[in-house]
């Protein structure tokens, strides 16, 4: 075998949205040759449906914001069990990041005095979010694919090529790390196109692709959701943190059943929408948790006041962090009062003028008019919990962005884990994926130069072997007759969706997540045989059943961790362990592969692929804990904790 | 309208040619053409390949020729059509075809290369920009665009026109030339580039006869024509001597 064509750089980029980009055009800026290897077409990435906005500090809508602020925010929000340095720079450098863009040609919403104008959102004190209407997320990834394009204008003046230092293979994915020993050697990759194999040989590979919630029925997430950074990382060794908190967004569509999942931006909340039962109650109020008591309005008149006079005020309920809301859907629901699909109303109409609602949300009254039918300025959306986001993800260095245990990985954005604690907070997403981008390109940049010559060759079986798992599908029939027929990967997706969704979806139990792991045994049994028609070139047949491997892998993370996890925290939810337990806020659970060295036990279905441990947190340091009263700590913080 | 079976008539081959192909499939209440499509793959041809990504049409991938309009087949809802209707899926006619649905897009990432970048003032930094939402609502509703490449594809310069592909970066990248001339803080011409005259002598903006194909196809409902293309003639005449100036603006009068 072992023709595949080969191509050398510096530093790999898998991904292509915020953090991909960030992290490419980092790199190359700092002199090292990069590649970015991305699923879609170049500027079609997941960032793209991204609406509300990007949080940042730049007290622009209120002068008393500041980054402490902001960190405070972020670690009530993910309740207390983020990886607190990430937090802490991620407040303080999010500002930079969004005044880059503007130098990059971004064109935000402006405030009357010509700044970056700034909105309110759930879990935010103040009004942070820069954004433009509710498209914020094709600013940003637009504005990113315009700066690699000019860098390329550059690199082309000079050299005569535009791809002479960055390069986007686009349409192509990766199924492998390649290493040698334990550092980074490069990547295996097939052309979707055509179906040719190709490896990118290189001694540092940022991942930046993004989520798992194709592993989930209802979610807002595209297809390229499939969990691949996180199974990458996984077979080359590294470890994932706390895989069980994802985050279920309060307001996905609900009707009609093909759009389910879709997502309603948080900004209809942030600019004044409510969210009311079948019996026309503001049922928020029922259900701010004790944690929050002290900073929500007790009262509709309270609420609604705020939106004028944020000073004197407190926020609308509507505004707590999404998983409390979430929750809150949820129990509405299934008490049954909720709204003829199954969810319940989200209502602007009797809150502003048709007019403003047009202006301040034009993409969701585009959405609603075109796919539902409904006119959002007359009536309530109908609207219920769908996927959205995993804060779980790989292991990292808080100021490295490098994967641990694996010289040479870097992370960045949603796949990677630890900034966002047990529950992330609206537009803290896009800020993280520059700020973190920004920082895994910097230091695979700096990484892979420092190795000069020393550079990791790429070893010749794991590209043969890269190759033949590739090519598997094709030959699924008759290659193992005793064990059965090929399966349809379309099948078996199908059914993987429903027991996440089912299983371990928003609310949890044991018996379920036990269940669902024996599912996932028979799943990956059965995902062994699946099998494709036709040939290699664009065959998304063939695509799908590489994917499963990736997606059965991460669903299995999440079940295990969600088992071990005896508490309710953030996007996990037990129904059998209903409330937060300070002990468990010190602990982080990691899955790593149980074969170290990278291939899939898939034949023994009771014991898995997939170790858990347990780590127990570094402690908070004292100057950023003296930012929160000591009565807010006691909440969270276990005793020993406080005496520190 | 609830279950039912419609008619699909989808066009599948390569680079070497292909055919229509006739396919019966069951459509649902609320379902969108990009939903029968997925169907098919799960049901009755696994390998049929075709671009999509968001489905809720903010991403621009899943562009296709449905009954011979280009449009995004996310968006494009079955209760448009009868139920005896048969409907016809093409993959869009000004690119190369590489399987089935999808095609070759490269032609735009070529042209997008093409459009000099923004060029920040060189006296403000980071944080000190100030500008007025007047000043930035015109670029800002070019910058709607998701790069769909349907105004691209019906443009008829180089619809049937492969030969002016070269001389013409086509309505998208037109508009990008002109959203970053409207940029309030774009200081191209103090950096000695001209982008009018760019627009004219490179961009190929003379060939457009302003028919507004391009705005009747686009999905965000970008005025490219009136916005963008007309405002940039009218600026870049001041070069060059352009009739259909001349005519745009009594077009443009009569409508308003």
């Amino acid at each position: 075998m072992s023709v595949v064509d080969r191509q050398e750089w510096d530093v790999v980029v898998v991904g292509a949205g915020g953090a991909g980009l960030r992290a490419a055009i980092e790199a190359r800026e700092r002199g090292a040759r990069t590649a970015v290897i991305c699923k879609s077409l170049f500027g079609k990435a997941h960032t793209v449906m991204a609406e509300g906005g990007i949080a940042a500090s730049m007290g622009n809508a209120n002068s008393n914001d500041n980054w402490q602020v902001h960190f405070r925010d972020t670690m009530r929000g993910g309740k207390f069990l983020n990886q607190w340095r990430m937090a802490e720079l991620h407040a303080q450098e999010a500002p930079d990041r969004v005044w880059e863009l503007e130098t990059w040609g971004a064109l935000f919403d402006r405030t009357k005095d010509g700044r970056i104008s700034q909105r309110n959102f759930g879990g935010h004190e103040y009004p942070r979010l820069a954004h433009v209407g509710d498209r914020t997320g094709l600013e940003l990834i637009r504005t990113l694919q315009q700066k690699i394009v000019s860098l390329q204008q550059e690199d082309h003046k000079e050299t005569g090529d535009y791809e002479s230092r960055l390069k986007v293979y686009q349409e192509c994915t990766v199924t492998r790390v390649l290493k040698d020993g334990s550092r980074v050697s490069g990547v295996f990759a097939y052309d979707r196109e055509t179906g040719r194999f190709f490896v990118l040989e290189a001694p540092a590979v940022v991942i930046a692709t993004g989520g798992i919630g194709k592993s989930f029925k209802v979610t807002s997430n595209s297809w390229e959701y499939t969990g691949d950074g996180h199974a990458l990382a996984l077979l080359a060794g590294a470890p994932l943190l706390n895989m069980e908190f994802v985050q279920f967004h309060p307001t996905g569509m609900v009707w009609p059943p093909s759009v389910k999942g879709i997502l309603v931006t948080e900004s209809v909340r942030g600019d004044g929408g409510v969210l009311r039962n079948s019996e026309g109650k503001r049922f928020m109020f029922e259900y701010i948790p004790d944690v929050f008591k002290e900073k929500y309005a007790q009262s509709e008149e309270e609420g609604d006041r705020w939106y004028e006079d944020p000073d004197n005020n407190r926020r609308p309920p509507e505004l707590l962090p999404r998983d409390e809301v979430a929750r809150a859907i949820n129990s509405e629901v299934k008490a049954g009062r909720g709204s003829p699909h199954g969810g319940v109303f989200l209502d602007v109409s009797t809150r502003m003028p048709a007019e403003v609602i047009r202006r301040r949300l034009p993409s969701m009254y585009h959405q609603f008019k075109e796919l539902a039918d409904v006119d959002i300025t007359a009536e309530p959306m109908e609207v219920g919990p769908t996927c959205h986001y995993v804060m779980g993800g790989i292991a990292v260095e808080s100021d490295t962005a490098a994967a641990r245990g694996v010289p040479g990985l870097f992370a960045a954005g949603e796949v990677a884990g630890g900034m966002h604690g047990s529950n992330r907070l609206g537009g803290n997403s896009l800020s993280d994926l520059l700020v973190f981008g920004r920082r895994a390109g910097w230091h695979a940049a700096e990484y892979a130069t420092g190795l000069a010559a020393d550079r990791p060759p790429v070893d010749e079986g794991q590209v043969d072997a890269a190759a033949a798992e590739a090519l598997r599908p094709f030959s699924a029939e008759g290659a193992e007759p005793a064990v059965g027929p090929p399966e349809n990967p379309y099948t078996l997706h199908q059914e993987l969706q429903q027991a996440m969704n089912d299983l371990v979806g928003i609310i949890r139990r044991e018996g379920e997540m036990e269940q669902a792991l024996e599912k996932l045994a028979d799943l990956r049994v059965r995902a062994r045989r699946a099998g494709v028609e036709g040939h290699r070139q664009f065959n998304p047949g063939w695509h799908l059943a590489l994917d499963l491997r990736n997606m059965l892998l991460v669903s299995e993370c999440v079940a295990r961790a969600a088992l071990e996890r005896t508490e309710s925290r953030g996007g996990h939810t037990r129904e059998d362990h209903p409330a937060m337990d300070r002990e468990w806020r010190r602990i982080n659970l990691l899955c790593q592969l149980t074969d170290p060295t990278g291939g899939l036990a898939a034949t023994d279905p009771v014991r898995g692929q997939i170790d858990l441990t347990r780590e127990t947190t570094d402690p908070i340091r004292a100057d950023l804990l003296a930012l929160f009263d000591k009565e807010e700590l006691v909440k969270y913080l276990a005793e020993e904790e406080l005496y520190e | 309208m609830s279950g039912y079976t419609a008619h699909f008539k989808v066009w599948r081959g390569d680079v070497k040619g292909g055919d229509l192909e006739d396919f019966k499939v069951e459509v649902n209440d609320g379902e969108v053409v990009l939903d029968i499509i997925h169907r098919l793959q799960a049901t009755q041809a696994p390998d049929l390949a075709v671009r999509w990504n968001c489905k809720a049409g903010k991403c621009g991938s899943c562009s296709a020729e449905i009954n011979g309009r280009p449009r995004l087949m996310c968006m494009t809802r079955m209760s448009v059509f009868t139920q005896d209707e048969t409907i016809t899926v093409t993959p869009l006619r000004a690119f190369p075809v590489v399987r089935d649905l999808v095609t070759n897009v490269g032609f735009n990432y070529q042209k997008a290369r093409e459009v000099p970048a923004f060029v920040p003032p060189p006296d403000l930094g980071p944080g000190e920009y100030r500008m007025m939402q007047e000043d930035v609502d015109r670029s800002q509703e070019f910058r709607k665009c998701i790069e769909c490449f349907l105004c691209q594809d019906t443009c008829h310069v180089v619809r049937d026109h492969e030969e002016n592909k070269t001389a013409f970066a086509g309505p998208r990248f037109l508009m990008r030339v002109a959203e970053l001339d409207m940029h309030p803080l774009d200081a191209a011409e103090e950096s000695g580039l001209d982008r009018k005259k760019t627009a004219q002598d490179e961009h190929g903006l003379g060939y457009c006869n302003i028919t507004k194909c391009c705005t009747e196809v686009c999905p965000e409902g970008i005025k490219i024509t009136d916005n963008a293309l007309i405002p940039l003639k009218e600026r870049a005449v001041d070069r060059k001597y352009d009739p259909l100036v001349w005519l745009g603006s009594k077009i443009r009068r009569r409508s308003s």
